[in-house]
């Protein structure tokens, strides 16, 4: 099959984990994300950490988006990030974090693998253009 | 094949579910190389029984997968879900909002749930799924079920994939029960009335029955004889919670099958709360046991096989063509040529064809 034929399309994985009912902005999240031309699955409301591993795995996205606002945040993306390993899928999974997360930890986060931590107000352009330019090669 | 590919066959098949995923990925972006992978796959598919699930936008197709797929794992059966959206084709982007449905499942990674886009390739999309559906059966799931809402042909060519289809009908569609006719009615197996919990229900039931029975009376498809009795019987019964119902028109297609077709079973179910979800599954597994008895399994596969490598042969073909085109200086230039009044498109295509042509007939011999 010529390469030109190839159908590739950015594959997102928008997740809200864990008791976190703030599910706007996974919403607006989500439909710039479909509207930039990106495959995005939703995962809905309350997913334990395991949950959302085994969406990004199966869906085999190229970005997880995990939407956290209720503070729970030190203790969640961790146990994500675990699971992508543990399925072999965090080394080319472009992993990032939205919500309200305070500025202190948002060096932990990256430490532990998260690419970049979007708070409220964050320009939609940016998020995209951050996506696009980091989307894993694979 | 390379090495990467071959490692990703071994993965798949050694039960990776990363793997899994990557490979159906591949085949869903057409990528280089994934005509390999699924020829690959090939010899260790045709394990799994495929199930079709069509119907309107909001007709509880996904709500229902989720029940079956639950109740399958129940029985201990592992199961593959492909959830197809082909309704936004046009930007490239869209939300796949199938998966959401998937709670009683969620965590049990025996289950194995792909949400997948026409990505503007209306025609591919059905190719696709149908390759897809291979990665999972070679993975060895027992059951595959494969959802899609059900709109046009595209629909249609995607749930022929499913060796038993079931196409959901909302109760009081009573318009829809009527375009139902166009495509639909013809590929349903099974025709489930969810949602029975609304009114209206019965009506869509008597509806259903008259369209199946008219069908049967003009010889559209499917007979009058044989289990056609029986699995009518069953739509009569079907509101109820006896199971015993439907293993009676299992015995009874097994019994006929070999003689009679298979007219359409009607079940009522409400998937949000799991009734005649086991009346469904024993319907389903009564379709199977008339597709083996009656040969129309093996039948079905055959045609489906001749259609892939016609299908193949044709976009080998049309590759080549392209190329010869390009050689021929590209379709623009040949183009311009027809309204600069220099030639004409048949003239075009039989000069590209007959180089082609030519070293077909200088070649007497056997392929093999
Ligand atoms: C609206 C709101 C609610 C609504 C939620 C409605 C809904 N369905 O979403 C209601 C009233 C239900 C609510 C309830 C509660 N809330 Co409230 N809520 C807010 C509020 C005011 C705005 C949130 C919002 O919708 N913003 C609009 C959206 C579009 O913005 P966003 O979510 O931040 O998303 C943007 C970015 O963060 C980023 N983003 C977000 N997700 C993602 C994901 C990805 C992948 C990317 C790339 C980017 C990204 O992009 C978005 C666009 O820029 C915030 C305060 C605030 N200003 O943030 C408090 C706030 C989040 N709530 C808070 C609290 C405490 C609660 C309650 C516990 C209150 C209570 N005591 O009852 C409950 C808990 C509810 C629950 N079950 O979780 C606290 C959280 C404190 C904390 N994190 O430590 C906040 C911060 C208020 C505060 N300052 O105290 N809340
Ligand atoms: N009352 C009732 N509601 C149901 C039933 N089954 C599903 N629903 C509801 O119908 C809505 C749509 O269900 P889905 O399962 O998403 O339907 P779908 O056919 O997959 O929808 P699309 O994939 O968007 O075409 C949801 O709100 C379900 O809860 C049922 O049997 N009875
Ligand atoms: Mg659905």
């Amino acid at each position: 099959m010529s390469v030109d034929q190839t159908q590739r399309s950015i594959r997102c994985l928008v997740a809200k984990v864990g008791l976190d009912g703030h599910d706007r902005g996974a919403h607006v999240i989500a439909r710039a994300f479909r509207d930039a031309g990106f495959e995005v699955i939703y995962s809905g409301l309350h997913k334990a950490p395991d949950e959302i591993v085994q969406a990004a795995v199966q869906e085999d996205v190229d970005v997880i988006g995990i939407s956290i606002l209720s503070g729970a945040h030190n203790t969640l993306i961790p146990k994500v990030i675990d699971g992508l390993k543990e399925y072999d899928a965090f080394d080319d999974t472009l992993v990032l974090v939205g919500g309200v997360i305070p500025d202190e930890d948002k060096e932990d986060l990256k430490q532990m693998g998260v690419a970049e931590v979007f708070g409220p107000g964050t320009k939609m352009e940016e998020t995209i253009e951050f996506v696009r330019e980091n989307v894993p090669e694979r | 094949m390379t090495v990467d590919d071959e490692t990703l066959v071994d993965e798949l098949l050694g039960g990776k579910q990363r793997a899994l995923a990557r490979t159906i990925t591949t085949i869903e972006n057409r990528e280089p190389g994934y005509r390999d992978l699924v020829s690959a796959l090939y010899e260790h598919t045709g394990n799994a029984e495929v199930i079709g699930i069509t119907g309107s936008p909001g007709a509880g197709k996904s709500t229902l997968v989720d029940k079956l797929t639950n109740t399958y794992r129940d029985r201990g059966e592992t199961v593959g879900v492909i959830a197809v959206d082909p309704s936004s084709p046009y930007t490239g982007g869209a939300v796949l909002g199938d998966r959401i449905r998937m709670a009683s499942n969620v965590g049990d990674m025996e289950v194995f749930f792909r949400s997948m886009s026409a990505r503007g390739n209306l025609g591919g999309i059905s190719t696709a799924t149908a390759d897809a559906v291979k990665a999972l059966d070679a993975f060895g799931k027992d059951k595959i079920i494969v959802e899609t809402v059900g709109a046009g042909q595209n629909e249609i060519d995607i749930v022929r994939t499913a060796d038993t289809v079931a196409v959901l009908v909302p109760p009081d569609s009573g318009d829809e029960v009527q375009t139902l006719k166009a495509g639909i009615l013809e590929i349903g197996d099974v025709f489930v009335v969810n949602k029975s919990d609304l009114p209206g229900a019965d009506r869509t039931v008597q509806e259903l029955k008259e369209m199946i029975q008219l069908r049967g009376d003009t010889g559209v498809s499917g007979g009058h004889h044989g289990p056609d009795h029986h699995a009518l019987g069953d739509a009569d019964a079907a509101g109820g919670t006896d199971a015993g119902t439907a293993s009676a028109v299992s015995e009874a297609a097994a019994a006929d099958g070999e003689a009679g077709n298979w007219t359409p079973s009607i079940v009522e179910t409400v998937a949000t709360d799991g009734t005649g979800i086991d009346e469904l599954i024993d319907t389903f597994a009564a379709h199977r046991e008339y597709m083996e008895a009656s040969g129309r399994l093996d039948e079905k596969a055959r045609t489906r096989t001749a259609e892939e490598i016609r299908l193949l042969l044709r976009e080998d073909a049309s590759g080549l063509l392209e190329r010869e085109l390009d050689r021929h200086g590209g379709i623009e230039a040949l183009v311009e040529a027809v309204h600069a009044g220099e030639t004409d498109p048949y003239a075009i295509a039989d000069e590209v064809v007959d180089p082609i042509e030519e070293c077909l007939s200088d070649r007497q011999d056997d392929p093999a």
